[in-house]
Parts: C-alpha cells; structure tokens; sequence
C-alpha cells in the first residue's frame, strides 16, 4: 500500500518522478508508415503532456512521416495546458514538414474548449482515427476548396 | 360593513366559525352544490359536487380552528388546495378569466353566510354580526387560495412548455450521408444554443458527420450575442472534425451583421439551405442532376 501510495501522487507533481518512476505511464507513439499514431488514454498529466511532445518532435526529425495522428477519444478532460501543447505540437510538426490532425474528441470536450475559448486554430481535427488517416493520406486540407 | 373585531376577540369566534362549519357541513355543501362553481365543475352527478363541496367546507372549519384566518398558508387548505386547483383550472379551459374564476368562488359566501345567519335567533346581534365577518373573512381568504393555485399551476404549465420547447425546438436532420443540418427556429439564448451545440456534437458522432449546416432561417434577430453562440458552435463542430456551414442568412440579417461590425470571417456561409447542402456534396464528390432519359422512361 505505502510502495504504490506513494508512486502515485509523486508521479502527479514532479514530471521528472513520473518520467522515471514507470515507464507504463509514457504514451506510446506508433508509427504506421508515413504516420505516428499517438493514442492519449485517460487523464494526462502536464509532465506527460510536455515529454510526449519531445518525443513526438524527435520522432519525426528522425524518421520520415509526413503527419501525426493524436487520438483523443479516450481523454475526458482536456485543460487550457493541454490544448496549449497539442497545438504546440501541431506547430513544431509542421516546423518538420508534418501534418498533425487532432481525432475522435469527445462532444462533452470540445464544448469545454469552446467556452474556455481554445479553440485550436491551425489544427487539423477528425471525427476518428480511421478519418483522419484517410485525411493524411488523400493529401486533403481540411477548409480548402477541392473537389 | 368594517372589520372591527380585534385579535383578541377573533379566536372565540373563529372557534365558533369553526364548530359552525363542522355542524351545518351538510346543508352548506348541498347550497354550495347549486352555486356556479361547482355547478358547472361537477356536471355530471350532483353527488360528486356535494362531496367536494363538504371537503372545502371541512377544509374551512380546519383551518378557522387554527385561528388563521387570513393566512393562505394554513394548513388546512393543503387537503383541498389540489381539488380547487383542478376546479379553477377547468372552469379556465371553459374560457373563464382569473377575474370571473374569484366572482365564482365569491358567490359561495352568501349561501355560507345566510345559513350562519339563520344559526342566531337575532340575526342583527353583535355575535352575529361578528361571527358573519369572520366568515366573509375566511371565504376571502379561500377566493385567493383558488387564485393562488391557478396562478401557480400556470407558471407550471409555462416552465414545462419552456423544456418541451427547448427539445422541439432542436432537431438535428441527416440530409446526406455524412451531412447533417440543425434548422434553428426562434431566438438564440444561452441556454437554447447550449442545447443545439450538444445534440449537434451527438449526432455528428451518431452519423460520423462531415459536414453540418446551421440554418438560420428562422432567427428573427441577430445580435452580437447570437453570433458569439453560432461561432461556438461551428468551432466545436470543427473540434469534432466536422466543417460547420451557417446558411439562410437573410439580407437584413447579413446587413446587421456587417453594421454591428461582427466578424464571420471563420464561419463559412452560404445564402440558403440548398446552396449549403450543395456545397457539401460538392465536397464529397456527389453530383446531383437530371435523371437520363431512358431512366425516367423505365419508372
């Protein structure tokens, strides 16, 4: 009890603790051809949240993808921080000649971010990751005219 | 005639009002049975109007016993309060104003009063006259529970049509695979464009929705504070991955807009519903036209 206890709130306020105190807790980021797949689950932390946007930066500058798929229909709760530092990595990536499409955000989410008045201009979204695969890989812009 | 009595005499007498109520229950119920109010209620059996006649009666005598007279909130009109909100409510849907609804509950008082009367061998004796007083006081005090109730059960009704009204008033409409449209009728408040965003965001999920189109057709108004509600909504939608269009905008409309100085320039717009809905067929490579000739000819 105390072991896990105590791993848990230290993992909560010191992004460092978290980085090492597990390896469970890093989010996984895949790579599917010319696309990272990134799937949040849960609750993510600000430490979390800053070290999965080294990682998908170094990701990209070291392989050859040419966009990132964030899937966010796993996440309730999507704070001011949060949006900050997907939009953070949605400019970095594109920095690196990648597109970044934010998918599957839950209803209940974008209504939160709308009254908190993020609402992510620049970034890609897409009802699942299913779309915006087909998004990335028809080479369509989301609000540009094309047939 | 003047209320002269004072607190201190009013007890003895209410009491005696009271045991008066209890012991003539009977003929005031089969007088009152004949008065307008409950004639015109009960018209199917004369028994039915006695019967509610003596719960008011008892009702009065309950609460003269507890001295209140003047107080709506006795307690002893809670037994009838629910009987005498369904008797003004359908003397109401007979087309009768709140005003002739009182006049009805007023004209029980002289049957009441005329049996009381009749109680004292000197009609014109001061006991009389104030028992006769306590008794106009308390029917008075009946005339604004009926008004009272009616009044409340109004605001009932208006509370419950606000809510039907707030989910009628919302559907979201699949016009085309992947396309749904919301035709918003009526003003937009807070609490109405709360509503259109979530089943909005729901039915974009429900039909894997691309496109979703915001008919403002039948928004009389636009204000600054409308179209701070229309861009929240396009910009969740746009969260969810949905393009969100804003059509049937009219002329007047778009001129106000322009002179209030409200910036659309994020929202894409279209003149109408159709020209919206074309757009986002365009989008989806859907092609609409003639049906060719031999077809027409095989149906």
């Amino acid at each position: 009890m105390t072991g896990a206890g105590g791993n848990g709130p230290a993992g909560y306020g010191h992004p460092v603790a978290g980085a090492a105190g597990g390896h469970a807790f890093t989010v996984p980021v895949l790579k599917l051809g010319d696309i990272l797949l990134v799937t949040l689950q849960g609750e993510l932390h600000d430490g979390m949240a800053e070290q999965l946007q080294q990682d998908i930066t170094d990701r990209i500058a070291h392989t050859r993808v040419t966009g990132v798929v964030i899937d966010i229909s796993g996440v309730e709760i999507v704070d001011s921080f949060l949006g900050r530092v997907l939009a953070e990595i949605a400019a970095g990536a594109e920095l690196l000649a990648a597109r970044t499409v934010l998918a599957g955000m839950r209803p209940a989410v974008a209504i939160t971010l709308v009254e908190l008045g993020l609402t992510l201009p620049g970034l890609l979204t897409a009802l699942d990751v299913e779309r915006a695969m087909e998004m990335l890989t028809a080479g369509e812009r989301q609000g540009e005219g094309s047939p | 005639m003047t209320v002269s009595e004072e607190n201190a005499d009013q007890e003895p007498v209410a009491q005696q009002v009271s045991a008066f109520l209890e012991r003539r229950r009977e003929q005031i119920a089969q007088r009152w049975a004949d008065a307008a109010l409950f004639r015109t209620v009960f018209t199917v059996s004369r028994d039915e109007a006695v019967e509610a006649g003596r719960a008011v009666a008892a009702a009065l005598a309950a609460v003269a016993a507890s001295g209140r007279l003047e107080d709506i909130r006795a307690s002893g009109f809670e037994a009838v309060r629910d009987q005498l909100g369904r008797m003004a409510a359908s003397r109401a849907r007979t087309g009768l104003d709140p005003d002739g609804v009182a006049r009805e509950v007023a004209a029980l008082r002289e049957p009441a009063t005329e049996v009381l009367r009749a109680e004292f061998p000197d009609p014109h004796s001061p006991e009389a006259q104030e028992c006769v007083v306590a008794l106009t006081v308390l029917l008075g005090t009946l005339r604004l529970v009926v008004l009272e109730t009616t009044v409340s059960a109004g605001e009932e009704v208006i509370a419950r049509q606000r809510e039907q009204l707030h989910e009628v008033a919302t559907p979201v409409i699949k016009l085309w695979e992947s396309t749904v449209a919301v035709p918003l009728i009526g003003t937009l408040d807070s609490a109405r464009s709360q509503v259109v965003m979530e089943s909005l965001l729901d039915a974009i999920v429900a039909e894997r929705a691309r496109y979703a189109i915001l008919d403002i057709t039948g928004v009389p108004t636009v204000d600054s504070l409308v179209a701070q509600h229309l861009m929240k909504t396009v910009a969740a939608a746009r969260l969810m991955g949905a393009e969100c269009i804003v059509s049937g905008i009219r002329p007047a409309i778009a001129q106000t807009i322009v002179h209030l100085g409200i910036d659309l320039g994020t929202v894409l717009t279209r003149a109408s519903l159709a020209d919206a809905l074309a757009y986002a067929l365009s989008r989806q490579g859907v092609a609409i036209g003639p049906v060719p000739a031999a077809d027409a000819g095989a149906r």
